[in-house]
């Protein structure tokens, strides 16, 4: 049979950022895939080298706008390993409240999104609606809706009261009472979201170990691995176990975020109540001088930084491995063999991040 | 004003265009068509068609792989329209300025008529940005 080439992107009104993939079908069916990336590449890892390493924070949370603390979280967390710096245990409490607050918001985004890729309008709209409630906690504790900038090397930067505790603690029961009644049993019960992601773009649990897939990705696929498991920041106290599905699907991937969104729920509640007192930042002084790998789980998967000082206010090098990047493969083995009209959803099933992606 | 002109600035339509920002000014602007904010009560709609849009929503800085992505689009769509860029770098290049791989602002690329700084943009100044682009297309520039 012929074989067409359909260009998907990278202008696409199902992403909101450029991607272009070079599908290859027959008839309806895709055969092959080529994913083409670059167009918002901006060269950050270079630019790091060219501002002093405290600078770099705010270069590093613009790697994306999404997970933009997790990208700081990492950074500061590379830096205090390198530099032997002790941070309070106040602010790695508080670096949790955020972490776990980014990736209700990030999956809360992803799951309004995959709604509007099969057409289920009102529940990308009721699911917004519950996300900005998380924004406004946001904006409460940090003084911004999705660039929180809390992050500093040492600690962070702002301290949550009893107060605010409060108010937080009250939003979070209104946001859940939100889900619980309109997201949660549309989730579960949907025949049309079935019908869309069950069975579709199914990755094996060989495939995704074979294919380093990270995050919720190869957590769908039934493998447990989270880097939360590595107990950074303030995970051992609070003790965390990942969420697994196996039947390795689209719809599996679906219920990994949704129950993560719970999960992060209750890990904020419990970072709240457990925090200690104390300060929030240490003072540093000097210079990174060595190199060091530092991992944390985004809200797709691994990240990990690497970075090499050389006893000078500039970074000699820093190198930025992102999740959506590793997720490439494996999507590449989902695609072959679905109709053109799924490709959305499948696409969308990875969570993909282009500006992580191509940084 | 004919009926043309007076139902193109009371419902615009945009097309939104991610140019290499961190993500942050697109999810505000997904968020300016969602409950709280809801600009389609106004009649914007957002649309995935150049051919179909009278306003241009950019986001980020222009770089080397899409400038002619954003050239492209920027061509296709039909006059009159305007161009609102949302966001410090694509206002200048901002945090990004000194990347070996960026333009600079958007204006290097295409007219821009109205800038939304802010990083990320909040998503009442992005409303703000597109009223003023309004009024420009109500006087036909």
């Amino acid at each position: 049979m012929a074989r067409t080439v359909i260009p998907f992107g990278p202008q696409h009104p199902v992403f909101p950022e450029p991607i272009q993939l070079k599908l290859e079908c027959e008839d309806e069916r895709i055969v092959g895939v080529v994913p083409v990336i670059g167009y918002i590449s901006r060269g950050i890892e270079k630019a790091a080298e060219l501002n002093p390493f405290r600078n770099n924070i705010f270069l590093c949370e613009r790697v994306c706008g999404i997970c933009s603390f997790m990208h700081a979280l990492c950074y500061c967390q590379g830096i205090e390993d390198m530099m032997k710096v002790e941070v309070p245990s106040r602010a790695r409490f508080l670096r949790v409240f955020w972490a776990e607050l980014s990736r209700m918001h990030s999956h809360l985004l992803w799951l309004g999104l995959l709604a509007d890729s099969f057409g289920f309008e009102s529940l990308f709209m009721q699911v917004w609606r519950a996300r900005e409630i998380i924004l406004d906690i946001s904006e409460m504790t940090s003084g911004h809706r999705i660039i929180q900038s809390t992050n500093v090397i040492g600690g962070v930067r702002r301290d949550i009261d009893e107060e605010m505790a409060q108010k937080v603690e009250e939003m979070l029961a209104q946001f859940k009472e939100l889900a619980d009644r309109s997201i949660l049993p549309t989730i579960l019960n949907d025949p049309t979201i079935k019908e869309r992601t069950v069975g579709k773009g199914i990755l094996t649990k060989e495939q995704a170990e074979l294919l380093a897939a990270v995050g919720p990705t190869l957590r769908g696929s039934g493998v447990a691995s989270d880097m939360r498991m590595t107990e950074y920041a303030a995970y051992k106290e609070i003790g965390f176990e990942p969420i697994v599905e196996t039947a390795g699907d689209s719809y599996a991937r679906t219920l990994v975020r949704v129950k993560e969104i719970y999960q992060s729920l209750d890990i904020i509640l419990k970072a709240l109540s457990m925090m200690p007192e104390g300060d929030i930042a240490v003072r540093v002084t000097g210079r990174p001088e060595g190199e060091v790998v530092s991992r944390v789980e985004q809200p797709r998967g691994e990240l990990i930084y690497y970075v090499k000082g050389n006893g000078t206010a500039n970074l000699e090098r820093l190198k930025i491995g992102t999740p959506t990047f590793a997720n490439i493969p494996s999507l590449l083995v989902m695609l072959p063999g679905c109709e053109l009209a799924d490709v959305p959803v499948i696409t969308l099933s990875i969570d993909p991040c282009i500006a992580c992606c191509e940084r | 004003m004919n009926w043309i002109a007076r139902s193109r600035a009371k419902s615009p339509w945009l097309l939104h265009y991610d140019c290499g920002s961190c993500n942050g000014c697109d999810i505000e602007i997904l968020a300016c068509l969602t409950p709280l904010y809801d600009i389609e009560r106004f009649g914007i709609v957002n649309m995935g068609n150049p051919k179909h849009a009278d306003i241009l929503l950019v986001t980020g800085p222009a770089n080397h792989p899409n400038y002619r992505v954003l050239k492209n689009l920027y061509e296709q769509m039909p006059e009159p329209k305007v161009v609102v860029v949302v966001g410090s770098c694509g206002c200048t290049g901002g945090v990004f300025h000194n990347c070996p791989n960026i333009l600079g602002g958007i204006d290097k690329v295409i007219p821009v008529d109205v800038y939304v700084p802010g990083c990320a943009a909040k998503p009442e100044a992005i409303i703000d940005g597109v009223v003023l682009a309004l009024e420009k297309l109500k006087n036909g520039k």
